[in-house]
Parts: C-alpha cells; sequence; structure tokens
C-alpha cells in the first residue's frame, strides 16, 4: 500500500466522520467522537506524510494514483511528493493538535451541531488540496476547503460581526477560486491538459507565466492574507471557534502558499528576475502592514489574525527571494532562501496554532477577547501562561525558539543578493531586509503587549478575576506546541535536512546537511561566513542564569519580603490606571500610524476649575478598506441599484426584453461568421 | 592542550566582561563629574552599589509574578552570554560559532523583550510607560542595527565576529563611504539601547521622560543589583562591538602567546577608556530628547544604516 493511498484512505475515513457526525449531533458523546476520530486518522496521515518526506531522497518515483471521479477524458489524479509530503505533514499535524484541543474546548461549544460535521471535512478538504494532482481536482478540493470553513465561520451566526466576516469571506473566496481558475486555464492552454504533469512538461510564453502569476497572487494570495486582499481574514479567522481558527491561521494559510509554491515553483518552469520583485514588495507591505495593523488591535483574536498577516508577507518575502536567485541560476542561494520559506511555514503553524489555542483557552476562562478586560491572568492560569508565553517570545523571532531561525535563514539569503545582476533587485532587497527587521521588531512589541496586558499587571475585571486554568486536553495540545517550538529553535539542523528533498526536487540544489556538523549547529553555506547554534545560546543561558542564581542565594541574600508596590511613591489602587492594549501601542501609533493609518489624536482639556471630563479621541483609518474596498462596493451597488427597477417591469417588457435579446445574440452571430 | 587553552581564554573572557563592566560605568560617572567641575564617587562606587544591593532584602510588589523574580537572572544571563562572545582582546574564541551578529542582536532582544514585561507585571503605570516607549525605540533600533550588520556583513563576507574582525585588521578593508556612515549608525543606536543622554537619562529617577528606569522601578535588592549589572555589561558590550569592529588593532589572534594577549588586553582596556571618555563628554555636551524626538533620532540611524547598505549592494568599492 502506497503513502497516496494510506493518506487518501484517511481523507476518506474523516469525510465519514462529517458525514456520520450529522445524525450523532444531539447526543452528548459526538463531541469526544468525532474529534477523536479526527485526531486518530490525522494521525496517521501525519506519521505517512512525515514517513515519505524522511524517505523522499531515495525514492524515484512519487506514488500516483488515478480514481476514475472528476473530468471524464482525465480522472481524479492524487500523487506526493516531497513538497506535497511536507504540507501534508503541516496540515495533519495542525488536525491532530486541534483535535486534542478540542476534545476539552469543544465541550463549552453551545451549538456543537454547526461545528462537529464541518470540522473533519475541512481538515479532509485541505489534505485533498495539498494530494490533488491536477488542475480540476484541485480547485474542487480548494472550493470544499473553503466551503467547509466558511460554514464553521458561521457557526456561531447569531452575532451580526460573524455574519458580516462569513459574507466578506465567501466572497473573497470565490473571488480566489475564480482567479485560481483562469490561472490554470492559461496553463492548461487551448489542448485543455488540465493535469500537472502536462503542465509541467509544456513550455509557456513568458507572457502567460505573467499572467498566471498575477492570477496566483490574486488566488491564492486571497486565501493566504497577502495586503491588499486581506481585509476577509481578520474578520473570518477569529469568528470561528478557536481550534478552527488556530486551523485556519495555522494551517489553512499554508495550504495557499503550498498552492502557490506548487504552481510557481513547480508548473510555471523557469520564472522570470521580475517575479521576485512582485513576490518582495507584496510579501514586505503585507509583513509590515499586518504586524502595525495587530499593534493597533485590542481584541486578542483578531491582533492574532493580522500577525498571520505578517507572517504570511515573512514567508512569501523568502519565496520572492528563492524566485530572484533562482531566475538567476544562484541554486544554493534559492535553496536556502526557500528553506528560510518552509522553515517559517513550519514555525508559524507551531505558534500560531499555540497562540490561537491560549486566546481560546483565555476565552473559555473568562469569556472575554477583549484585551483590556483581562489582567493578571499568570496567576490564575499558571501553564496556559507559561505555553502562551512560549508562543509569544517564539512569534516575536527571538533566540533561542524556532522563529528566530527561520528569520536568520532569511537574513542570509538577503546577504546573497548582491552577486544578483538586475539592478531593480540590488536596490530593493536591502530595502526589503530593513522591512523585515521592522516587522520583526514591531511584532515584539506587538506580542509584550498580548502578553503584558492579558496576563501579566491585575485584573481589570471580575471575570478575569475569577478565570481558572482550563482542561487537561487543551492543556496537552499547547504543551506539545510549545515543546515543538522550543525543539525546532534548539535542533534547526534536522529540520532543515528534512526539508532537502524538498528544494531538491523544486531548486535543484539544497542546503549542505546539517546533522553532520558538530554541535548540531546551523551552518547555511560555510562556517566562516555564518553560523548558529541554538541549542548552545538555549544551554548556556540557562547555565548561567542558574549559576548566577544559585550564587546569589547561597552567599548574598535570599530574604525577601511582599509590600504594595511603590509606584514611584503614587501607587494608583485602581486596575483601570494601568497600561491598556491602546496605551501600549500609543508611541508606535505616533511614529507610524499618522501615515500607515491617518491617525489623529484630539484631546479636549477643561481649563483649571472647569468640572467637565477632560476627553481623548484617535481617529483611524484603515487606507486600504477605504481606497480600495469601499469603491468596488459602491460601484457594484450603484450597478445592483441602476439594474434594479427591471425586476418591477410588466409582462409584455420582459417578453419585449428578451426579443431583443434574441436579436442581438443573433445580429452578433451573422456578423462575427 | 589547544583545547584547554581555549577554553581558559573563554573563560577568562567571560569573567573579564563581567569584571570591567560595573567599572566603565564607574569610570564615565567620574568623567562626566569632573567635566562638570563635581568631584563625583569613586570609580569604583558602582561595585560598592552592587555589593550592597546584593546583600539587601527584596522588596516584591504583593502581586509581582515569578516571571518577575526570573527576569533579572534571565537578562543578566542573556547579556552575559552576548557579551561572552564578542572578541574583546583576542580573536578566534572557541565558542564564536554559536552565535553570529544577528544573533548576538537577537539576543539582546529577547532580553529587552523579558525587561519589557517585567516593567508591565506589577501593573503600575509607571511600568507600562517605561515598557511601552522601550518596545517604541526598539522598533526604530533594531532594524538600524540590522542595516549595519548587512554592511559589515557585506564588506567581510560574512556576519562572524572573528571573521569581520580578522577581515578589518587585514589590509584589504581599506577606507570606505559604507564604513563611515555605518558607524555613525552604529553609534546612534548605541546611544539608543543603552538608554543613555540625549535618548534617555541614566541618571534620572521620576522624570516623565524616562524610560529604562521606569520599567525597573518596582525593582529592589539583588534583582535589582542584576539589572544594574546587566545593563553595565550591555554598554560594555556595545562598547566591544564597536571596538572590534571599526579598531580592530592589536586584537590577538589563536595561538599568539601570551605576549600578544597581555598587549591585547592592554590595548582592550586603552580601546574602553577612549570609548569611555567620547561617551561622557558627549552626554555633558548635549541635552536630553523630547521622547517623540527619539523616532527622528533613529530614523536617522535607519536611514543611514539603508544608504551604507545601498552602497555595498550597488558597488563594491565604497
Amino acid at each position: 500500500m502506497t503513502s497516496v493511498s494510506v493518506l487518501l484512505s484517511c481523507v476518506a475515513a474523516l469525510l465519514g466522520t462529517a458525514v456520520l457526525a450529522v445524525p450523532i449531533g444531539r447526543s452528548a458523546a459526538s463531541t469526544p467522537v468525532v474529534y477523536g476520530a479526527s485526531l486518530v486518522f490525522c494521525a496517521v496521515a501525519f506519521v505517512f506524510a512525515l514517513a515519505h518526506l524522511a524517505s523522499a531522497l531515495s525514492v524515484a518515483e512519487a506514488p500516483t494514483i488515478i480514481l476514475p471521479l472528476g473530468l471524464p477524458w482525465l480522472g481524479s489524479h492524487f500523487r506526493i511528493d516531497a513538497l506535497a509530503a511536507f504540507f501534508l505533514m503541516v496540515v495533519n499535524l495542525g488536525g491532530v493538535l486541534s483535535a486534542l484541543y478540542a476534545l476539552g474546548y469543544g465541550r463549552h461549544e453551545h451549538a456543537p451541531r454547526r461545528v462537529l460535521p464541518f470540522f473533519p471535512a475541512f481538515l479532509a478538504g485541505m489534505n485533498l488540496v495539498v494530494l490533488a494532482d491536477d488542475a480540476f481536482t484541485f480547485l474542487i478540493s480548494w472550493e470544499f476547503m473553503s466551503l467547509a470553513s466558511w460554514a464553521l465561520v458561521m457557526a456561531h451566526h447569531r452575532d451580526a460581526d460573524n455574519r458580516k466576516a462569513g459574507y466578506v469571506y465567501i466572497v473573497m473566496a470565490s473571488f480566489g477560486t475564480l482567479a485560481l481558475l483562469l490561472a490554470f486555464g492559461l496553463l492548461a492552454g487551448s489542448a485543455g491538459n488540465y493535469g500537472f504533469a502536462a503542465m509541467r512538461g509544456s513550455a509557456h510564453t513568458p507572457f502567460v507565466v505573467g499572467l498566471a502569476l498575477i492570477l496566483l497572487l490574486l488566488g491564492a494570495g486571497s486565501k493566504a492574507g497577502l495586503v491588499p486582499l486581506h481585509a476577509w481574514l481578520p474578520l473570518a479567522h477569529p469568528a470561528a471557534p478557536s481550534h478552527v481558527s488556530a486551523l485556519m491561521s495555522g494551517v489553512m494559510t499554508k495550504v495557499a502558499v503550498y498552492g502557490f509554491i506548487r504552481v510557481v515553483f513547480d508548473l510555471l518552469g523557469m520564472p522570470t528576475w521580475w517575479s521576485g520583485i512582485v513576490v518582495l514588495i507584496i510579501g514586505t507591505g503585507s509583513a509590515v502592514l499586518g504586524i502595525l495593523q495587530a499593534l493597533m488591535e485590542s481584541d486578542m483574536k483578531r491582533l492574532l489574525a493580522y500577525s498571520t498577516i505578517e507572517n504570511i508577507g515573512v514567508i512569501f518575502v523568502s519565496l520572492g527571494l528563492a524566485l530572484a536567485f533562482k531566475a538567476n541560476d544562484m541554486e544554493l542561494a534559492a535553496a536556502l532562501a526557500l528553506t528560510a520559506a518552509l522553515f517559517h511555514v513550519l514555525n508559524h503553524s507551531f505558534f500560531k496554532s499555540l497562540l490561537f489555542f491560549g486566546a481560546g483557552a483565555v476565552l473559555t476562562a473568562t469569556g472575554e477577547r477583549n484585551m483590556d478586560k483581562l489582567g493578571g491572568l499568570i496567576h490564575r492560569m499558571p501553564v496556559t501562561s507559561v505555553v502562551f508565553l512560549v508562543g509569544c517570545v517564539a512569534i516575536s523571532a527571538l533566540p533561542p525558539f524556532n522563529g528566530f531561525v527561520s528569520e536568520w535563514l532569511a537574513f542570509q539569503a538577503i546577504l546573497q543578493s548582491p552577486a544578483v545582476p538586475q539592478w531593480g533587485l540590488k536596490i530593493l532587497v536591502p530595502a526589503v531586509g530593513g522591512m523585515l527587521a521592522l516587522s520583526a521588531a514591531l511584532a515584539a512589541a506587538c506580542f509584550v503587549k498580548t502578553f503584558g496586558v492579558a496576563f501579566l499587571g491585575r485584573p481589570r475585571t471580575s471575570a478575569a478575576e475569577q478565570a481558572v486554568e482550563v482542561d487537561r486536553f487543551s492543556l496537552t495540545a499547547m504543551s506539545v506546541l510549545a515543546t515543538l517550538c522550543l525543539l525546532a529553535g534548539i535542533l534547526p539542523g534536522i529540520v532543515i535536512d528534512g526539508l532537502a528533498p524538498v528544494t531538491l526536487s523544486l531548486i535543484g540544489d539544497r542546503m549542505p546537511v546539517q546533522t553532520d556538523i558538530p554541535w548540531l549547529s546551523i551552518v547555511p553555506i560555510v562556517e566562516s561566513r555564518s553560523s548558529y547554534n541554538g541549542l548552545l545560546v538555549f544551554l548556556f543561558t540557562l547555565f548561567s542564569a542558574s549559576l548566577t542564581a544559585y550564587l546569589i542565594h547561597r552567599f548574598a541574600s535570599r530574604e525577601l519580603r511582599r509590600a504594595p508596590a511603590w509606584d514611584c511613591g503614587f501607587p494608583e489602587t485602581s486596575p483601570a490606571t494601568q497600561y491598556t492594549a491602546s496605551s501600549f501601542a500609543q508611541p508606535v501609533r505616533r511614529v507610524f500610524g499618522t501615515l500607515v493609518f491617518r491617525a489623529r489624536e484630539q484631546v479636549d482639556m477643561p481649563a483649571p476649575g472647569d468640572l467637565r471630563p477632560a476627553r481623548f479621541a484617535v481617529e483611524t483609518h484603515d487606507l486600504i478598506w477605504e481606497g480600495l474596498y469601499l469603491p468596488i462596493i459602491g460601484a457594484v451597488g450603484f450597478a445592483a441599484e441602476k439594474l434594479n427597477h427591471l425586476q418591477f417591469l410588466t409582462i409584455r417588457r420582459y417578453l419585449s426584453l428578451v426579443f431583443l435579446a434574441l436579436v442581438f445574440l443573433l445580429l452578433m452571430l451573422a456578423l462575427w461568421s | 592542550m589547544v583545547v584547554i587553552s581555549a577554553l581558559l581564554i573563554q573563560t577568562f573572557q567571560m569573567a573579564l566582561v563581567v569584571a570591567l563592566a560595573p567599572l566603565l560605568t564607574g569610570f564615565i560617572r567620574l568623567i562626566k563629574a569632573r567635566l562638570l567641575r563635581r568631584r563625583g564617587p569613586s570609580v569604583i562606587q558602582p561595585y560598592r552599589d552592587i555589593l550592597r544591593l546584593l546583600r539587601k532584602d527584596v522588596v516584591l510588589a504583593e502581586n509581582a509574578s515569578w516571571l518577575f523574580r526570573v527576569t533579572p537572572y534571565l537578562i543578566f544571563a542573556v547579556t552575559w552570554v552576548a557579551a561572552a562572545i564578542i572578541p574583546t582582546f583576542a580573536t578566534g574564541l572557541i565558542f564564536s560559532w554559536t552565535a553570529d551578529l544577528i544573533a548576538i542582536i537577537a539576543l539582546l532582544g529577547s532580553a529587552r523583550f523579558f525587561l519589557a514585561l517585567a516593567g508591565m507585571d506589577v501593573g503600575t503605570s509607571f511600568g507600562g510607560i517605561g515598557s511601552s516607549r522601550e518596545a517604541m525605540i526598539a522598533t526604530l533600533a533594531e532594524p538600524s542595527m540590522l542595516l549595519i550588520i548587512f554592511t559589515l556583513a557585506l564588506i567581510a563576507g560574512s556576519t562572524q565576529l572573528s571573521t569581520i574582525a580578522a577581515f578589518m585588521t587585514s589590509p584589504q578593508v581599506g577606507l570606505r563611504v559604507s564604513l563611515a556612515i555605518a558607524l555613525i549608525a552604529l553609534v546612534m543606536v548605541a546611544i539608543a539601547e543603552n538608554a543613555r543622554i540625549p535618548v534617555d537619562n541614566p541618571a534620572t529617577h521620576l522624570e516623565l521622560t524616562m524610560v529604562h528606569e521606569a520599567m525597573v522601578l518596582e525593582y529592589s535588592g539583588r534583582h535589582l543589583a542584576m539589572i544594574e549589572l546587566a545593563a553595565s555589561l550591555k554598554l560594555l558590550l556595545y562598547m566591544t562591538l564597536i571596538a572590534c569592529m571599526f579598531v580592530p588593532w592589536q586584537l590577538a589572534v589563536v595561538g599568539e602567546g601570551p605576549v600578544a594577549y597581555l598587549v591585547g588586553i592592554f590595548a582592550y582596556l586603552a580601546k574602553l577608556a577612549i570609548g569611555g571618555a567620547l561617551l561622557a563628554l558627549f552626554e555633558t555636551a548635549t541635552a536630553k530628547m523630547r521622547v517623540f524626538r527619539v523616532p527622528e533620532f533613529l530614523g536617522a540611524a535607519l536611514m543611514l544604516g539603508l544608504l551604507a547598505t545601498l552602497l555595498r549592494f550597488v558597488s563594491r568599492s565604497l
């Protein structure tokens, strides 16, 4: 039995679970049954995907299966190569942990029948997208994945915000699928070769390649959340239940990245150098804009969704570099950049799932998503706060956790780029490097804010004061992810070697073998150029911190006394005097927001003796929504308004309209030939 | 044998940076006092302060969490590890491949992350003001620093500090415009990172423009001692960094024998003394900026860094 048939059986089993969930949805046992089954099937799929990736270097032929479904002359092709195996691993690991988390979290769900059938269906859809080996199956699976996730976004549809989120999401998802459909149509050509193998084999004209790239950026980019197509993401991801939010942000965006890599690196053939520029600019814009919007946010889940946009931007920056290098035949540098991108795909699926699980745990414990109503949770939710802290450090790209490694690899790739001959790239890349560092620094600020406001300080409401730790299942899922964040950070060589088959198949080169290097360092090119050892950094820090603490407690003083906070002699008793999410972001808003969000502050300070309260108001604008989406919405509304009166005609007029249309079409036909 | 001597040198370097850090702070304070025609405290006053703080009880705010208690040790350890990898008097440290320049800066970023969290832990408005301003400064200082690293890495062909230092001593380096610009930017970033005038005032308490001191306001006793020591160590680290990349003269190379090491140590002390005197002179001559002028100051550093990197990208000789 090949790995592809095992994975397809897992998909079938997930779909079976989805169908089964409909009749048993009313019973109390349905939640553990559905999530338990999803967990098992995803675990099997994960193991086989991992095994396939591990053995991908020795297997010559990627296993393929053709089912008699889909297009009659083509059938449905399914195939696993190294790239697909890697993404299947990401998808199913996310699925396993999300199902584990949901075993506990799902018990608090007040409408389980709106979630249970769609959860395994969503997982099956994502698996199918990655497995598909022809355009028809790919698009059907893509749409299935979109619709299943849409149903999950609409699970709590009584909330007007969620309904709006679902509406925006379905519109954008349809738009994205349309763009992908056109892209595949272009690639298939007039002969209609919808199989990926045929597309890979045929030579495409530069015009087709360019147009297909743009359409892909629209189609896959809208699903991944690239600016300016991200508008749905911060609405839809937080609207779903938290374990689904984690899947959507941590995994589904990765499936979109997979679609982009599959077509651009695999099917399109040799890229042109300007495609690198386009992807670099869009990626950089997404990274900076995404994290700036996250910084302005006080809703925890929406903040995480905006930060997803940033991370997708970082991934696309690395992909853009890989494209630019590949176009210039710099294979080693391209392999380095692609490894950085894929490493970040893995990392983001770890820490974003972890953070969404943490936000879900906070939601369960307090019923609040608004950070300005939380505070002091570190005392009441000790385990959640530790794992959430790990997620915050990892996503801020700080050593020794995993986020830093992929960021570091991206910087090493940037340092390879002066050898690129094109001037446009030479001038762009340093700016991109600066922007990447800026987004990393902003991410650190953003997650200091998140952890500091929600988990530290004093509780701002009674809900935060009465919070209790969440159930074991949720804690286990989060702890596993936190451990993975640390392991990928201190043993990055193993991950890099695991990615070697992917870069070999897509670029034709790989990074040097890392696991042979003494002390488990990672060395992208040669040691005299750059190296990093997360394990030793971690151990040294741990050792010197413990040594210092031991020596001080042993020889100096270990006395400790609790007293009221000093606060420079003027302690404020009310917890409302603490810094909130928006006050924390105020300095950054003044520096960047004046330009990016046209933020304006108005202070109304009454004169001394005047008894009216002082007022402070901030006005910010989402320039993309106002400049791009509102005009389109306006135009659609205007056209609908104009066409509306066609609905209220008499039967005679309708008949004459039909007649005129017929005459018009016949005339067209006559003139055409 | 070679390994043992290399380990000894590494250990000696670790001890040296911790031992010298308070001295540098004391030296700068003394020079500043003399420039203001005060007598000033003795050079070893920072050692006395730290020892006294170490012996005192910790007075901990009632709702301070474990994070607040762990952070001082963590910050100190991270800064120490970073400082131990930078060549002070000799290149080719045995663990220099553990972290390159990017990783060293990121390690300091980790320290800042935890310090900013500790500032928010007790839930006072002063802690919040410090943390949020520190975050703002970091968002501009870190990209500037990275662009400076890019410039140096592209000149030396490496982000490894030992390699950069070795390249800078070689005659290949020559006089370059990009290096001069990077040096100016690096000094600006170092001033901001170490909370010195004109960005922040290290001597202040209870002032609405303070940043670093506001974050650590609730610390006392041994915790405060660790924080003070880490701050001194960070200042020493940045001076060492500038010294080993821009004035790498007399750095001993592996296997050169004890005389070269001795010369290296004296040269290092001289560099620190000159750097400290220059910093004291600069701080005495300038006034503190308003907080919202800091972005302009650091924005200039960012632009200089970008300019230096761009020069390196478009030309091999500039």
